[in-house]
C-alpha cells in the first residue's frame, strides 16, 4: 500500500509529457503542488485534481492521481459532486482566470459559498491563452489583445476580492516566480480544511509576457510586495525597512517598527478587503500570502452529517419501506 | 330521493376555481379517497404557471381533474360529468368540456357583479342561457361555510379558505365516498394547528351533511371498487412521486447510493424535493446553482463511484448539453429525467408536451449518442427509472429519461412490485490494477468503473479525446474514428438487453398505433374501443425510444398503415422513417398544451380504418 512510503514529488508525476510552452509559469506550480502532496504524505489514490477548460486545466493529465479534466467553467461544480460523493478524498481544482471568474465565475462563487472542502488554485495570467490571446475578465483596463486591438474597456475582477466577497474561508494569494512562497502558500491552503482559494500569479510567456513583471522582478519586488505573514508585522521594502499600519480603515506605509501584527484569523473579512484593496494604489505594494483562513464547517461534512442525523432518527430505509408505506391498501 | 343509490361504473369530475381556492387540494384529496375506495382513477391537474394570477380573473383558472371507474382504466378522462366552479372564471372556461346533461355544481357566493367583471363577462352564465342543457345545482358554498364554522373564532377570510372543504364534502356525499381519509390527513396536517384542523374537518362534514340534508341533488351515485383488479398491495402514486421512488430503488439494487444534483424547474421540481426528503436511505441531493452545476456535480459524483443523476425540463436540458456530452465521452453512468413542458423556451411552463424527443436523442454537439426511455403513466415511471438506473450502470453511460408534466402531476393507483421480482443490477468496482486501464470494455463494450481511492488505478479522464487503450489523451485520426464508433456501438448494444414491445391487438392490422410517452392511456383507450367494436386495430408502446428495440420490423411489415401520435410535430414518426425508411409512418401531432384524449384519436384512427377498408 502506498500509504507505508514516503511518497517523493516526482512519484506524482504521471507519464504523460507537460506540454506548456517552455518558459510558462504553469511548471512552476505544478512543482509546488507535487512537492506539497509529498510533504503532507497523502496517498495518491486519495486526491483527486479536477479542472475546467485552458492551459492550466491539462494539469491532471500529468498527475499519478486521479483526475478529472472537465468541461469550460465546470470544474468547481464538478469537484462538489467528488467531494460531497466521497469526502475521504483530497480534492484540488485547476483552473485560471477566463475558465474560473469568466465562464466558471458563478460555479465560483457558490462553491465558495458553500466552503466544498477543495483546494482551488487559480492560474492568473491575464490572458485567454488556450484560445491565442484575448482579453480576460482579470486583464487590466487598456490591454491591447486580439479582441481589443485599440485597448480593453472593461474594467477588471480583482480574484481575491471577489473570493472574500463569496465568503472564502481562505484566500491566499502567491506568484509563479516564487517557487518556495508559492510552496509555503499551497501547503497552507492544504491544510484548510474548507474552500481555499489561491490565486497565482502565472506569467503567459506567448501571449501577455511580463504581465505581472512590474511587480514580481527581483528589482522591484521588494518595493511593491508585501507578503502577509500571520503573526508578523507587515514589513516590506528593501531591507524590510518599512511598514504598514492600518489605522481608520485605511492602510498606511509607516517604518517597520510601527507596523501592524497581520492576523487573517480574524472573524470579520474586512482587514483581508482591506489589504486586497492596496492593488488600486500605484504607490503601495501589492499583498501576497495568506489573506484569510477562518474555521467553518464545510458543504461535505454538513451533507454527510444530515444524512447521519436523518438515518439516525428514523433507521436506515430499505427497499421495503421506500414503497410499502402505511397508505398502501389491499386488494385480495 | 337522496338516498337513493344510482350505480354508475365510471365518472368524470372536474375542480374547477381560482388558483387561491385550493383545488389541488380538493382533487388530491378527493383522489386518495378514491384510490382507497379501491376505484381504479387518473388523474389531470392543470393550473397556470403563475402562482397567483390576479383572483377571479380566467389566467387564474386552475383545474384537477379525476377519472375513477369500476374496471381499468388508461386516461383522466374525457368529458366530464360534474364540473365544479368555485367562481365565473372557472365556470366560464370549463362548461363547454362537459357532458351534455352533466352535472355543474356552482358556488353563487362569488358570483357578484364584481366576479363577472373579473372573469370579463357581460351577463351572467346563471341566467343567460349559457348553462341549459346541463344540470345546475346553485349554492352559495361561501356562506354556507361561514355558518358552518360560526363560533370557531377563526376570522372570516380563514373561514372562506374551508369553502374548498366544503366543497369537498358535497362531492362525498353525491359519490358516496367516506370522510374518514381526508379527516385523518387533516388532523395530521394541521398536527400543530388545531384550529385549523377543526376548522377544516367541520366544514367538510357540514358539505357532506347538507348533501344529505337539503337534497340538492336528484340522486347519489355509487362507483363500485374495481373487482377484477388484480391481487396485491396497492398505493396511489403520482408521476414525480413515481421517478423519485424509481431513482432512489435503482441506486440501491445497482448496490449504490444515490447523488441527485439538481436545480428547481417545472414540472420536475417535486422529484428533488421528494428525493430531499429521503436522507435515511443513503441520498445525497444537492440544490445547486443553476441547471449545468446539478449535473456537473451528478457526473462528479459518479466519477467518485455515486450514480449520478439530475432532473429537469426542457430548457434545462438545454443547458445541461455540453455536460451530458462530456459524461457520453468520460463514459460514466449517469440518469438525466426531463419532465417536460410545452416550449419552445419557457413556452407553456405547466402544460404537456412530448417535444424534447429529438433533443434528447441528437441534441449534442458531435457524435454524442446516448440512451433515451420514455415512461408511460405515474405507475410506468418507477419501472422507468429503474430500467435507466440498470442502463446506466451497464453500459457506463448517461441516459436520459422522459417523462411530461401529465404524467409528472398525474395520479393513479400502482401495483406495487413484490420486492423479490425487481430486477438487480449489482456493480462491481474495478479494483484489480492487473491489465487495468481506464477504457478497457467487456463483451457488452462497458469500461471499467474505477472509482478514486482504489489504490493503484489512478487514471484520468476528461472532455478530450482518449487513446483506446491507455486512456491517455489522443489526438491520433484513426483512434477518434475507432472511439467513436465504440460509443455508438455500446449504445447500440443496449437493444440486446430490452425486449420487443409487445403487439396488442389483431394479427395483420390494417391500422398500427405506435405510441411512446404520455399518450399511452388515451392510445390504448381508443385503440381498445375501436377493437370491442371488430376494428382491425393494434398497438405497440415505445419505452426504449433510443435506441430502437429488435423486432420492430417484423411488427410493422404486418400492418397496412402505421400511425404515430405525439404531442409535438411529429418527433417519433421522424426518428422512425430514418430508421426504418422501408414503411411509411403517419404522424397524428397536437401541441395545445394538453394531452390527447381518447374520442379525439378514436376519430382520427376511425378515417384512417374508413379509408383502408
Amino acid at each position: 500500500m502506498s500509504d507505508v512510503q514516503q511518497l517523493k514529488p516526482k512519484d506524482f508525476k504521471s507519464d504523460q509529457e507537460m506540454r506548456w510552452c517552455p518558459g510558462c509559469g504553469d511548471y512552476s506550480v505544478i512543482n509546488g503542488v507535487q512537492a506539497v502532496l509529498a510533504d503532507i504524505g497523502v496517498a495518491k489514490e486519495n486526491v483527486v485534481m479536477v479542472s475546467g477548460i485552458g492551459c492550466s486545466s491539462r494539469f491532471p493529465y500529468y498527475m499519478d492521481t486521479y483526475g478529472f479534466h472537465g468541461i469550460h467553467g465546470r470544474a468547481n461544480a464538478i469537484a462538489t459532486g467528488v467531494k460531497v460523493a466521497n469526502p475521504e478524498l483530497q480534492v484540488w481544482v485547476i483552473t485560471g482566470d477566463g475558465d474560473g471568474l469568466s465562464i466558471g465565475g458563478n460555479h465560483m462563487i457558490h462553491s465558495l459559498r458553500r466552503n466544498v472542502d477543495m483546494k482551488i488554485i487559480l492560474f492568473n495570467n491575464q490572458i485567454y491563452g488556450l484560445t491565442k490571446g484575448q482579453y480576460s475578465p482579470t486583464s487590466p483596463q487598456g490591454l491591447k489583445t486580439k479582441t481589443t486591438p485599440y485597448g480593453s474597456v472593461d474594467a477588471p475582477f480583482n480574484p481575491v476580492q471577489l473570493a472574500l466577497g463569496a465568503g472564502a474561508t481562505f484566500v491566499a494569494r502567491t506568484m509563479d516566480v516564487q517557487p518556495k512562497h508559492l510552496k509555503e502558500v499551497l501547503a497552507a491552503a492544504a491544510a484548510h480544511k474548507g474552500s481555499a482559494f489561491v490565486e497565482v500569479w502565472q506569467n503567459c510567456v506567448i501571449f501577455n509576457d511580463g504581465a505581472f513583471k512590474g511587480w514580481t522582478e527581483k528589482a522591484v519586488r521588494d518595493e511593491l510586495t508585501v507578503n502577509l505573514e500571520a503573526g508578523k508585522p507587515m514589513v516590506y521594502g528593501k531591507d524590510q525597512a518599512k511598514g504598514l499600519k492600518v489605522q481608520d480603515m485605511t492602510v498606511k506605509v509607516v517604518p517597520a517598527a510601527e507596523a501592524t501584527v497581520w492576523d487573517p484569523t480574524v472573524a470579520s473579512a474586512a482587514p483581508a478587503f482591506l489589504m486586497s484593496q492596496l492593488d488600486n494604489d500605484p504607490a503601495m505594494p501589492r499583498p501576497f500570502g495568506v489573506l484569510r483562513t477562518v474555521a467553518a464547517p464545510t458543504l461535505d461534512e454538513l451533507v454527510a452529517d444530515q444524512v447521519g442525523a436523518v438515518t439516525g432518527k428514523r433507521g436506515p430505509g430499505t427497499l421495503k419501506d421506500l414503497l410499502y408505506t402505511p397508505d398502501c391498501w389491499q386488494v385480495d | 330521493m337522496s338516498s337513493e343509490l344510482i350505480r354508475q361504473d365510471d365518472v368524470t369530475i372536474r375542480f374547477a376555481g381560482d388558483s387561491g381556492d385550493g383545488m389541488q387540494l380538493t382533487g388530491t384529496q378527493f383522489t386518495d379517497t378514491t384510490a382507497k375506495v379501491g376505484n381504479d382513477l387518473a388523474t389531470f391537474p392543470d393550473f397556470p404557471s403563475e402562482i397567483r394570477a390576479p383572483a377571479g380573473t380566467r389566467a387564474g383558472v386552475s383545474g384537477y381533474q379525476i377519472h375513477f371507474s369500476s374496471s381499468d382504466i388508461y386516461t383522466p378522462g374525457d368529458a366530464p360529468d360534474v364540473l365544479v366552479a368555485m367562481n365565473p372564471a372557472a365556470l366560464i372556461i370549463n362548461y363547454k368540456d362537459l357532458k351534455p346533461g352533466g352535472i355543474v355544481l356552482v358556488n353563487t357566493g362569488s358570483f357578484t357583479e364584481k366576479d363577472l367583471e373579473k372573469a370579463d363577462l357581460k351577463s351572467n352564465p346563471l341566467t343567460d342561457g349559457t348553462l341549459s342543457g346541463f344540470r345546475v345545482i346553485e349554492e352559495d358554498i361561501n356562506q354556507r361555510t361561514v355558518e358552518a364554522l360560526e363560533g370557531t373564532g377563526l376570522g372570516k377570510k380563514d373561514v372562506l379558505r374551508c369553502k374548498n372543504f366544503y366543497t369537498l364534502g358535497m362531492m362525498y356525499w353525491l359519490f358516496s365516498r367516506p370522510l374518514e381519509p381526508t379527516l385523518e390527513w387533516l388532523q395530521m396536517k394541521f398536527k400543530n394547528k388545531p384550529e385549523l384542523a377543526e376548522a377544516n374537518s367541520r366544514a367538510l362534514k357540514a358539505g357532506y351533511n347538507h348533501g344529505e340534508l337539503l337534497r340538492l341533488f336528484q340522486g347519489r351515485y355509487d362507483v363500485p371498487k374495481v373487482d377484477d383488479a388484480p391481487a396485491g398491495t396497492y398505493r396511489n402514486i403520482m408521476g414525480n412521486h413515481a421517478l423519485a421512488l424509481g431513482l432512489v430503488a435503482g441506486a440501491e439494487l445497482a448496490g449504490l447510493k444515490a447523488f441527485l444534483g439538481s436545480y428547481p424547474i417545472t414540472p420536475a421540481t417535486d422529484i428533488l424535493q421528494y428525493m430531499s426528503e429521503l436522507k435515511n436511505y443513503d441520498v445525497i441531493t444537492c440544490q445547486m446553482e443553476d441547471e449545468i452545476a446539478g449535473i456537473c456535480t451528478a457526473i462528479g459524483a459518479s466519477f467518485a463511484g455515486r450514480l449520478g443523476m439530475t432532473t429537469t425540463s426542457g430548457p434545462g436540458l438545454a443547458l445541461k448539453t455540453e455536460a451530458l456530452g462530456l459524461a457520453v465521452i468520460t463514459e460514466l453512468p449517469l440518469v438525466c429525467v426531463d419532465v417536460q413542458r410545452a416550449g419552445p423556451s419557457t413556452g407553456l411552463p405547466t402544460k404537456v408536451e412530448q417535444a424534447d424527443l429529438l433533443q434528447s436523442i441528437f441534441g449534442r454537439n458531435s457524435e454524442a449518442p446516448l440512451p433515451v426511455l420514455a415512461c408511460a403513466c405515474p405507475a410506468d415511471a418507477f419501472d422507468c427509472a429503474v430500467e435507466a438506473c440498470r442502463i446506466a450502470v451497464e453500459y457506463m453511460t448517461p441516459v436520459i429519461l422522459l417523462s411530461d408534466n401529465y404524467i409528472a402531476n398525474g395520479a393513479e393507483p400502482w401495483k406495487l412490485p413484490a420486492l423479490e421480482e425487481l430486477p438487480r443490477f449489482k456493480v462491481e468496482f474495478v479494483t484489480d490494477p492487473e491489465g487495468y486501464w481506464p477504457y478497457r470494455r467487456d463483451a457488452k463494450l462497458a469500461r471499467g468503473w474505477a472509482k478514486p481511492g482504489t489504490p493503484g488505478l489512478m487514471h484520468r479522464i476528461g472532455g478530450l479525446e482518449k487513446d483506446a487503450k491507455t486512456g491517455n489523451v489522443s489526438h491520433d485520426p484513426d483512434n477518434h474514428q475507432l472511439m467513436v464508433e465504440t460509443r455508438l456501438q455500446k449504445v447500440m448494444n443496449i437493444r440486446d438487453s430490452i425486449p420487443t414491445p409487445e403487439y396488442f391487438g389483431p394479427p395483420d392490422p390494417d391500422l398500427l398505433v405506435v405510441g411512446w410517452g404520455s399518450p399511452y392511456g388515451a392510445i390504448r383507450s381508443s385503440v381498445e374501443a375501436l377493437q370491442r367494436d371488430g376494428k382491425r386495430i393494434g398497438r405497440i408502446h415505445l419505452r426504449h425510444v433510443y435506441p430502437l428495440p429488435h423486432g420492430l420490423a417484423g411488427i410493422f411489415a404486418s400492418a397496412k398503415r402505421i400511425v404515430v401520435p405525439e404531442l409535438n410535430m411529429g418527433q417519433l414518426a421522424r426518428l422512425l422513417t430514418s430508421e426504418l425508411p422501408q414503411f411509411k409512418f403517419e404522424s397524428i401531432h397536437k401541441v395545445q398544451g394538453k394531452p390527447f384524449f381518447a374520442p379525439e384519436l378514436k376519430v382520427h384512427f376511425h378515417r384512417i380504418l374508413e379509408e383502408t377498408a
